[in-house]
């Protein structure tokens, strides 16, 4: 173990530069978020992952946010264990009909202010699950949708972006640094 | 000793390449056979309901040979396997759920899937609106100081949703039951009339993590059913996106099971050799899941020179680092601890339930479809199948870790042998219906695709069985007189898929 250790100390760490998120991400937060959210939420978020019904393939790339490369504790994000913890919800899947409740009442549970993140094609509109009699629809069918990250899977760099545009949004309209 | 039906087995090579032969039997048959597998002569590989049927796939192992029966059942009912053979209880209760059909003398009644939430009831039988939730009834716990511990179907970690009822006494458990079925997104349903495009667009879509094994289940499958003809280097391409696959995600887990022991320098160490994966993959294959590359008829996306250096450059460097930390897992006495002697399985239960992948091999049930279910690449190349008897949750991960090393040594060979030409031939509709078997090793065990085609080759019927169905069951037994603290290490140890098996 203390060769792994000291090898942290004298390598070059492995994590990549942020990203810088785009224009389209940052106007759609622009629209969504109210001033009296941003102001409390400030520049450090808790994120709730819930998973609607996906196939896990997201859930893959979400887990990659906090390997070494992308590290995203260093922005001030973590994930955390209960939706009473959480500023965001971030949300995966087509929402399934067995799963519609379970989502309702996390989101109730999620203090206020709180934004949520859909992750992914089908958390648009069900992607290609889409009109089936198991499928509610996307995230929005179920509860209100903040921010939405496209990608089958959307890779770490593209859930990166969002996040950074969701964090630069609170702060530079008056939140907290 | 019952009398079993006539039955048209098949080898392994020659059911991937030409329709399945299936065999109708009769009511008596079809209870001749589920009396055989409670007698443990072969093995289930899946069961699945059909518009007017309901069929079995069985295993022979030592003849290496596989067989479908069909029994056409008489007013919506059929007599229950599962009351001879558990493990096909759960494929019933789908079944029942899907189709309508009456399972006689089912020893388990309660819905799987339908958890009275969808809009209409019997989706691929007689559909008819839902009548509405009806209470789940667990199963009964009786005895001194007990207490029940609800957890789910939204887990505390970035897991699927799935839910988890326990039966402690004091902090150890005495019961496990699992309710399954949340993220059920209608898959079979959907599959019905796609075309084969959008069959193997949603095949790859089951489970996430298994993206490359499902679509080549589905590809042979449909390749079987319409006798189609796929390049050589096809098959190559293949098999080093299914190793690729299984790099990622053994080496995910390995750091994750340990993480789960609050090991967390192990899930940081091999989070990177993970990402360096996933990396190469998306230069060799221009996605990091391989998503999409696989289709009936070959592959969709050639390997270059780059994308082979980069994959070559991926094994030295797996071939550095991971001897290290398997060296650390095996000197850390604190993780050890919790992983040794952990969430045991015995090898009669694996074998009873056909338990394939890691979760069989820890246990002594010596199988690989790889191997003993054979197919283009695996039949060209070397390789042997690590075993353990020890069941726990380090046998689990010793067998991963051995797998990983299998895996690049695989990778190698096929990038040296690997022969030029054509990546993908047209696969054309027959004009007649027709029927077909995929079986592939995915990294958490073997998929079973059954594909049955029209005659203008869109989908009629399309059953896929992830291994998890027959693992979760054992998931039950394996954290029994454990404590509840442990059952997350147990959990990731077998590393269940919730949406391969709701479907």
């Amino acid at each position: 173990m203390r060769r792994f250790l000291l090898e942290g100390l004298t390598r070059r760490p492995l994590t990549e530069t942020p990203p810088v998120p785009e224009d389209a991400m940052r106007e759609e937060l622009g629209r969504a978020l109210a001033d009296a959210s941003r102001q409390k939420l400030g520049r450090s978020l808790s994120i709730r992952q819930v998973d609607a019904g996906s196939c896990n393939g997201c859930e893959l790339e979400i887990h990659a946010l906090s390997n070494p490369f992308y590290d995203l504790e260093r922005f001030g994000l973590h994930f955390v264990a209960s939706p009473r913890h959480a500023d965001v919800l971030m949300v995966t899947g087509p929402v399934t009909r067995n799963m519609a409740e379970a989502l309702r009442r996390t989101y109730d549970a999620t203090p206020d202010p709180k934004f949520v993140v859909a992750v992914g094609d089908c958390a648009r509109d069900g992607g290609c699950f889409a009109g089936i009699y198991a499928v509610a629809g996307g995230v929005d069918a179920v509860v209100p949708v903040d921010l939405h990250i496209p990608g089958c899977p959307p890779d770490p760099t593209a859930l990166l972006k969002g996040l950074l545009a969701l964090l630069d949004d609170a702060s530079a309209r008056g939140g907290v640094v | 000793m019952t009398k079993l039906p006539e039955l048209a087995w098949t080898r392994s090579r020659d059911f991937r390449a030409a329709p399945f032969p299936v065999s109708s039997v009769t009511r008596s048959g079809w209870s001749s056979i589920a009396e055989a597998l409670g007698e443990g002569r072969m093995t289930l590989l899946s069961l699945w309901g059909e518009p007017e049927a309901v069929c079995m796939a069985l295993h022979d192992a030592e003849a290496r040979r596989v067989a479908v029966a069909r029994l056409a059942p008489a007013k919506g009912g059929f007599p229950s396997v599962g009351r001879h053979h558990a493990p096909a209880q759960r494929l019933e209760r789908a079944a029942a759920d899907l189709f309508g059909l009456t399972v006689e003398d089912a020893p388990d009644a309660r819905p799987w899937l339908d958890h009275g939430r969808w809009e209409i009831s019997q989706p691929l039988g007689a559909s008819r609106p839902h009548a509405g939730t009806v209470p789940y009834s667990f199963l009964p716990v009786e005895g001194e100081s007990l207490h029940q511990v609800p957890v789910g179907p939204v887990h505390a970690g970035i897991i699927e949703p799935g839910h988890f009822r326990f039966t402690a006494q004091g902090e150890t458990v005495v019961r496990l039951e699992e309710r399954l079925g949340y993220v059920h997104k209608g898959i079979d349903r959907l599959m019905q009339g796609a075309t084969l495009e959008r069959g193997a667009a949603l095949a790859g879509r089951t489970s996430g993590d298994s993206t490359v094994a499902y679509a080549t289940a589905f590809a042979q499958a449909a390749e079987a059913a319409l006798g189609a003809k796929v390049p050589q280097r096809a098959f190559w391409l293949r098999g080093v996106m299914a190793e690729l696959e299984r790099l990622a995600n053994h080496l995910g887990d390995i750091g994750a099971i340990c993480n789960d022991a609050a090991f967390a320098m192990m899930l940081a160490q091999t989070s990177v050799l993970r990402e360096k994966v996933l990396r190469a993959a998306q230069t060799a294959f221009g996605h990091r899941f391989m998503r999409d590359r696989i289709v009936p008829g070959g592959v969709t996306s050639d390997l270059d020179r780059d994308g082979e250096a980069q994959i070559r450059a991926l094994l030295e460097e797996i071939g550095d680092r991971f001897p290290l930390l398997v060296e650390l897992y095996d000197n850390t006495a604190s993780l050890l601890d919790r992983t040794v002697a952990t969430g045991r399985v015995g090898s009669g239960l694996v074998r009873r339930f056909g338990a394939g992948g890691y979760v069989g091999r820890a246990s002594g049930r010596d199988f690989d479809a790889r191997r003993d279910l054979r197919y283009s690449p695996y039949d060209m190349l070397a390789f042997d199948v690590p075993v353990r008897d020890d069941g726990d949750v380090n046998a689990r991960v010793w067998i991963r870790i051995l797998e990983v090393q299998k895996s690049c040594a695989l990778i190698s060979q096929l990038l040296n042998m690997m022969p030029k030409g054509d990546i993908l031939a047209p696969v054309r509709p027959t004009g007649k219906p027709g029927e077909g078997l995929g079986l592939v090793e995915g990294f958490r065990g073997d998929i079973l695709v059954w594909l049955s085609v029209e005659a203008d080759g869109t989908i009629r019927r399309c059953h896929m069985r992830d291994p998890s169905w027959f693992q979760w069951p054992l998931l039950e037994a394996a954290v029994e007189g454990n404590i509840i603290a442990d059952f997350p290490l147990c959990n990731k140890s077998f590393n269940c898929s919730y949406s391969g098996h709701d479907l």
